[in-house]
């Protein structure tokens, strides 16, 4: 039965050029409400500069962006945050100087103690305000195992933990589309098993994820589509058994791989 | 011994009014990582603002409006803070290196600026025709001395709680996040732009509070209370006393101040007569030592941020 519903998030022809590199070419894709679905693609594939482009880190080339049907290209990440548009990072960007627990209390839009004066005219509320904030951000810490670290400084964790707090954080704003770029890279299985139950358990719970991924296990047991990129267009898109049994996607691997 | 108390509540005086600004620094550098290269024109802009709001009208130039003190000195300090708002407007998109250079230059507008325009800043004879508030009251110096450093040492205090207070509260957290990582903090759905802004102003405010209460000390001020010097001081006594700590950056700037005092003295009593002229461009010199080589040896300062937190993960009784 095909879906009738309306895209979550959808792309129109985005592109990306840097200088004459056309990093993402032209990609269109519909992203379907509570679908997880895996982006995958050689090293330099443009993977994270389409995520860059969607997110409004990197303005595009030509192409447009839709959240809701809502044309939301060249908007800044922090207001498509507030659209509960989010995103990690595939190198983990911690605030370093800060505590586990404070990177994760960060999130909450409209804090009341956010502004000069609300530390001082909107005390109790403040006061009031950050102790539900506090206390569900020890709860997503627990969520993705890292409770225990909450009061050590964020830049003395490891690389793996840094990517489950990118993923606390990003849940701290309660987001209803999640695009995370490699979220299991460094991680080790054990806990790469526990996120993805988490990813599963949060999918159940009505979010909308997009992954980036290199592990293909990862990408073909638990996500529906899959859409792959090679030299910044689109090259597949399909079922994980599609997948699997497509001669284009082995040969982009493969040329990719004999290209560099 | 009446000598070395007046003295000394000299000298504490204007190290605690000093201690202000270095707070407001504090607040820009230690807190948000804005790299104000041109402290002393905020400075400047607090202490020519008082002195022209409160002051008495005088024929050569405008200002003199006899203002009512408190309102002269919080008039000063948002004169500072719009200084910091166009400035701000105009150059807080920078990096770091290019943010100082930027604000270095805005620093030297200001002074020649001073300088210059006669009729409204005195020009190079500076700004007088002030008087101290009720100085007319109290007609022992010293007595107003100590009164006056009695405000001056309420108002740090106070400055000292605004700041302890604002750090450990969601808008710490805000600041500590866009000095540690822009790109993650937008996206988590932060303005680091509105935010850096409003850093730069409050703390620019704060800094010409300063600037105001040391041009009311001296009843005076010319364009030799704004040269780069003071920047570099006042950023010594921050490095020294330690970014990001408020505590630190109090007794650094004490620290500081101390070590500039004897080296002034010492230098023009025992260096010998005909290098006497030099004694300021020493003292420059050894001020940019005490920088680089705090910076080189103990880059986080004598006093280190701890990790400030506006909440911890241990559960509350
Ligand atoms: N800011 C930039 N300026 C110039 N070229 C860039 C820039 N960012 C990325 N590129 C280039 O665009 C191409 C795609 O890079 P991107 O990081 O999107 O790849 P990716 O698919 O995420 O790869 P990986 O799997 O290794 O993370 C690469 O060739 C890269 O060198
Ligand atoms: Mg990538």
């Amino acid at each position: 039965m095909p879906d009738t519903r309306p895209p979550i998030l959808e792309t129109r022809n985005l592109t990306k050029d840097f200088g004459v590199f056309r990093a993402v070419d032209s990609v269109s894709m519909a992203i379907m409400p509570g679908s997880i679905t895996g982006l995958i693609g050689p090293n330099g594939a443009g993977k994270s500069t389409f995520f860059n482009v969607l997110t409004g880190v990197l303005a595009p080339t030509a192409g447009r962006v839709f959240l809701n049907g809502q044309d939301i290209t060249g908007l800044s990440p922090d207001v498509l945050f507030q659209k509960k548009l989010a995103r990690t990072f595939q190198i983990p960007r911690p605030f370093k100087r800060m505590s586990v627990l404070e990177n994760v209390m960060l999130s909450p839009l409209a804090q009341i103690g956010e502004g000069i004066f609300g530390p001082f005219l909107s005390a109790a509320k403040m006061r009031e305000q950050e102790e539900k904030i506090r206390v569900r951000a020890l709860e997503l810490l627990e969520f993705v195992t890292l409770e225990k670290l909450a009061d050590q400084a964020a830049g003395r964790i490891s690389g793996g933990q840094s990517k489950l707090l990118e993923l606390a954080r990003v849940l701290m704003g309660d987001p209803a589309v999640i695009l995370l770029d490699e979220p299991a890279a460094g991680v080790n299985p054990s806990l790469t098993r526990i996120l993805i139950e988490r990813i599963e358990e949060l999918n159940r719970q009505g979010k909308t994820f997009l992954i980036i991924e290199h592990d293909m296990d990862f990408i073909m047991r638990h996500c529906d589509p899959i859409i792959a990129l090679a030299e910044g267009a689109i090259v597949f898109q399909g079922t994980a058994e599609q997948a699997q049994n497509s001669p284009t996607l082995l040969d982009a691997y493969l040329g990719a791989q004999v290209d560099g | 011994m009446m000598g070395l108390i007046s003295y000394l509540v000299f000298f504490t005086t204007i190290a605690s009014i000093l201690a202000i600004a270095v707070l407001g620094l504090n607040l820009q550098w230690g807190n948000t990582g804005l790299f104000n290269g041109g402290v002393v024109a905020f400075f400047g802009a607090g202490a020519y603002g008082t002195l022209l709001l409160g002051g008495a009208p005088q024929a050569d130039h405008i200002g003199g409006f006899n203002l009512f003190y408190p309102l002269a000195l919080i008039g000063g300090a948002v004169a500072a803070g719009l200084l910091a708002w166009v400035v701000g407007r105009l150059t807080l998109h920078l990096r770091h290196d290019y943010l100082a250079i930027a604000t270095f230059g805005v620093a030297v507008t200001f002074e020649n600026i001073m300088r210059n325009a006669q009729g409204f800043s005195g020009g190079a004879k500076g700004l007088r025709g002030f008087t101290r508030p009720l100085e007319a009251w109290v007609n022992d110096g010293l007595t107003y001395n100590v009164l006056f450093l009695l405000v001056v040492s309420v108002l740090l205090i106070c400055t000292y709680v605004f700041l302890e207070r604002l750090i450990r509260s969601p808008y710490g957290r805000l600041l500590r996040a866009i000095r540690e990582d822009e790109i993650a903090a937008r996206s988590l759905g932060k303005n680091p732009g509105k935010i850096r802004l409003a850093a730069f102003i409050t703390g620019s405010c704060i800094i010409g509070l300063a600037g105001g209460l040391y041009a009311t000390f001296y009843a005076f001020v010319s364009p030799q209370d704004v040269l780069p010097t003071l920047t570099f001081q006042l950023w010594a006594m921050l490095i020294v006393g330690g970014a990001g700590n408020n505590r630190g950056a109090i007794i650094g700037t004490f620290l500081i101040w101390a070590a500039w005092t004897a080296s002034g003295w010492s230098l023009s009593r025992f260096a010998p007569v005909e290098l006497q002229i030099y004694t300021g461009t020493m003292q420059f010199i050894l001020i940019g030592l005490v920088i680089v080589g705090m910076l080189l040896w103990r880059p986080q300062g004598l006093f280190p941020e701890r990790l400030v937190v506006s909440q911890s993960g241990r559960k509350k009784n």
